[in-house]
């Protein structure tokens, strides 16, 4: 019972919060409302006895991307009052689209055997002794072991990428450049030139 | 106890949420990446609503694939937008037309 009325609680700030992000006049409050819905969901998630994900969620979601996000937003200068010109122009077919997709799902959950399952029980809770993370672990490195490897690479491909596409050279500015300096050789340095002894009378 | 069909409906509200976000914010880029990360999340809440109700951890273990790919898809995208800024002045979408035929 505690459960629900958890769940329930959850489920109206995470949609409270979603409506903040697609509404909020400035991209700042949306950012942050974002981040609301990553930890209600990381909330929910835990209901649902997926702990690690939870975790995952809050560490990786709300700690390094909403974080990356807020910054850019802080950090490019946009002018919102054009990003917002014609906000309501398309907004009915925005709000039908959506009725559209909730009666759809809604009727294909709530319909007698619509999923050809019974989707009025939420399955068993697992026992005491039960760990998540190691179930996880157990699937992720032993039959997901390549995939997983993968998902490294991509993020590693990531990294390269990103950081490839925002890393830009100035002309003219003085650095100085320590391989340069390590690999020069003396004769670039010192030049040893003849000259005649100087003469004195 | 939360019943799958809870967490489904649930999960559509948040994705038809997030389409209608898409509609609302069409002109700006950092919006309608955000409104693709609550869609993937809405996707997420299947996939564990799913795993819940079949007692089975591979769902679990997409939810950690969909999760990397979209921390990659949004650190790329926003590397693109700050160039795209720093290019134009702008991120609204309707600036975006170099590629036009």
């Amino acid at each position: 019972m505690l459960i629900q009325v958890l769940f329930y609680l959850f489920a109206a700030i995470l949609v409270a919060a979603a409506l903040g992000v697609i509404t909020a006049r400035n991209p700042v409050f949306s950012a942050l409302a974002l981040v609301v819905c990553f930890v209600t969901s990381a909330a929910i998630w835990l209901l649902v006895e997926a702990e690690f994900l939870a975790v995952v969620l809050v560490l990786v979601y709300v700690g390094a991307v909403m974080v990356l996000f807020l910054f850019v937003v802080m950090m490019l200068d946009i002018d919102l009052a054009e990003l917002r010109r014609g906000f309501t122009r398309f907004a009915w077919l925005g709000w039908l689209t959506a009725l559209a997709v909730i009666f759809e799902i809604v009727g294909v959950v709530w319909a007698r055997g619509g999923l050809g399952i019974d989707a009025s029980h939420g399955g068993t809770p697992n026992p005491a002794n039960y760990s998540n993370t190691l179930e996880l672990g157990r699937a992720l490195y032993t039959r997901y072991a390549y995939p997983l490897e993968l998902a490294a690479m991509l993020l590693l491909v990531a990294i390269i990428a990103a950081i490839a596409l925002t890393m830009r050279r100035r002309v003219g500015l003085k650095y100085q450049d320590v391989s340069a300096q390590v690999a020069v050789k003396s004769s670039e340095r010192l030049r040893i030139i003849k000259m005649e002894p100087d003469k004195r009378a | 106890m939360i019943t799958l069909a809870q967490l489904l409906t649930l999960s559509g509200v948040l994705f038809s949420l997030a389409v209608a976000g898409i509609f609302l914010n069409r002109k700006n880029v950092i919006l309608l990446l955000m409104c693709v990360e609550l869609l993937l999340l809405a996707a997420n809440f299947n996939f564990i609503a799913f795993s819940r109700y079949l007692a089975d951890v591979n769902g679990q273990v997409f939810v950690f694939f969909v999760l990397t790919v979209a921390a990659a898809e949004s650190a790329i995208g926003l590397a693109i937008l700050v160039v795209l800024f720093r290019e134009r002045r702008s991120i609204n979408v309707e600036d975006l037309n170099t590629l036009k035929g």
